[in-house]
């Protein structure tokens, strides 16, 4: 808590190496913003991506969302739309599309691309200040990407 | 009655996290000045904001009551410890700030129209490259480190016999090149997030990111006691942190970079009156 000032964004870029079947970040295929094909060829797990939307040190997505779903969660942002209702309102692959990089669905958009690793100004090593070095991963792998698709896709309520 | 509102709307934010308004109060120092937190924007935000708004309206009750009074603004501990070494001799000329300036209610003025261009010099000049300027040509002292303790506590000092000013920094002339600078800098997304200033500043103040509520993000109260690390901080240290907290590499405290942003945002807060040293969370 005392290393970073703010904090709010503490994403865990994860460090496994990434799984030989994954599709690599530079050749996921985008149609219109969703990505039809599963990222790493295995199924997602809802309760995985569940403490992912909601852990500070994962995906972090309370950050910027509140989901009803998470009230045991606290402190949660209000930058992007409530989660509630969004497996209702977007399909699958445009879930994807969205978690994968969301610039690609709305244009300019303030959210992360949980699944780039290129293309950044002055990207940095995680939360040092200093410069990013040859080990800098996606904010998710490929698997976990799917497993927060898997969760969403269960928000169909609001 | 201000107070009573200013209650309501944060019991309100507990509940729902949905809406976090800036705090409708007035910020009266010392029971006697009333300090100017919101204001018409000035001509270099007109055309995003109607209103600039000081960070003070964003903090809970208890912080910013701690500002409000100078025995309770831990801050001013500071400024006390500053105006001992404002009237002390220093290096091979054996002068004190005082023997040039007088006393330091004498500099009153001065915060407000800074980073400023200085002709002779012609650059650019923060607060702090003034204040190490003296310290070198004129008193035959050692520069202070850019951000460091003895810097931070000079600088609350002339912030705070400031206090109630209006921020006046001057854009045009010279000093145009660096503000533009300073402007693109705002704007650009850096780091693995993707975040520029306005992204947080501009577009989503008023609302929750996580924990925090988001400002203007505003230096009209700078240096600031952080309740959270428990000393002043520089316009340049806040800075450093909000880039490096987009997972980006970020720059020094006296960069170049931080220099022209400080102009910049500067004058996003023109009109704002100076607090430093202010308190925030
Ligand atoms: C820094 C802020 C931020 C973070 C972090 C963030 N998002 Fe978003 N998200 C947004 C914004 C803003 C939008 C609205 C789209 C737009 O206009 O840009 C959005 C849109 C969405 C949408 C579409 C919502 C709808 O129903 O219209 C989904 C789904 C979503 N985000 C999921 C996620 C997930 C899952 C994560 C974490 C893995 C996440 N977001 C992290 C800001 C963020
Ligand atoms: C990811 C979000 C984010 C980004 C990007 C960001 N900041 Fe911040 N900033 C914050 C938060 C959160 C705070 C603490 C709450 C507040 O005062 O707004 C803060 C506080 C500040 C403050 C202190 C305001 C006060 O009254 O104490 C200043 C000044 C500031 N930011 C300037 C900047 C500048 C300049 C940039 C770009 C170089 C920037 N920020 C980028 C999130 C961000």
């Amino acid at each position: 808590m005392e290393r970073s000032l703010l904090v709010i964004m503490a994403f865990a870029a994860s460090t496994v190496a990434a799984n030989a079947a994954d599709v690599a970040p530079a050749d996921v295929a985008f149609v219109d913003g969703s990505v039809e094909a599963s990222l790493s060829g295995v199924p997602g797990d809802p309760e995985n991506g569940r403490k992912i939307v909601g852990d500070k040190a994962l995906g972090n997505c309370v950050a910027c969302h509140q989901a009803s779903d998470l009230s045991d969660v606290p402190f949660q942002g209000n930058i992007g739309p409530m989660l509630d209702g969004a497996g209702e309102r977007w399909s699958e692959a445009d879930l994807r599309g969205i978690v994968t990089n969301a610039k690609m669905m709305f244009e300019g958009s303030m959210m992360p691309s949980f699944y780039k690793v290129d293309g950044f100004i002055r990207p940095g090593k995680a939360f040092t200040g200093k410069a990013a070095d040859d080990t800098l991963a996606p904010l998710l792998d490929a698997q976990q990407i799917e497993d927060v698709v898997a969760y969403l896709v269960t928000l169909k309520d609001y | 009655m201000k107070r009573l509102t200013a209650t309501l709307t944060i019991g309100l934010v507990a509940a729902t996290l949905a809406t976090a308004d800036p705090v409708d109060d007035t910020l009266v120092l010392n029971g006697e000045t009333e300090i100017v937190t919101r204001t018409e924007a000035p001509e270099a935000v007109a055309d995003v904001f109607d209103e600039v708004i000081s960070g003070w309206h964003f903090r809970g009750d208890e912080t910013r009551e701690m500002q409000a009074d100078d025995f309770d603004n831990p801050g001013m501990i500071f400024v006390e410890q500053a105006e001992d070494v404002w009237n002390t001799a220093e290096g091979s000329v054996g002068k004190s700030c005082a023997d040039c300036h007088g006393a330091s209610e004498e500099m009153a003025g001065v915060r407000p129209v800074y980073p400023k261009w200085n002709e002779e010099a012609g650059e650019v000049r923060t607060l702090e490259m003034q204040i190490n300027d003296c310290r070198e040509t004129r008193m035959g002292a050692e520069k202070w480190k850019y951000s460091g303790g003895d810097m931070i506590n000079m600088t609350a000092l002339l912030a705070s016999v400031s206090r109630g000013m209006p921020v006046n920094v001057a854009i045009d002339g010279p000093a145009q090149s660096t503000w533009e600078q300073g402007e693109e800098l705002y704007y650009t997304r850096f780091g693995q997030f993707e975040l520029s200033c306005a992204n947080c500043h501009e577009d989503n103040n008023g609302n929750m990111i996580r924990a925090d509520h988001l400002s203007q993000g505003q230096i009209n109260g700078f240096p600031v006691y952080r309740l959270k690390n428990t000393k002043l901080n520089s316009a340049h240290g806040r800075f450093k942190g909000c880039v490096r907290d987009t997972r980006a590499e970020t720059f020094a405290p006296g960069s170049p970079e931080f220099i022209a942003l400080e102009l910049y945002v500067g004058s996003r807060g023109n009109g704002l009156g100076v607090e430093g040293p202010s308190v925030r969370n």
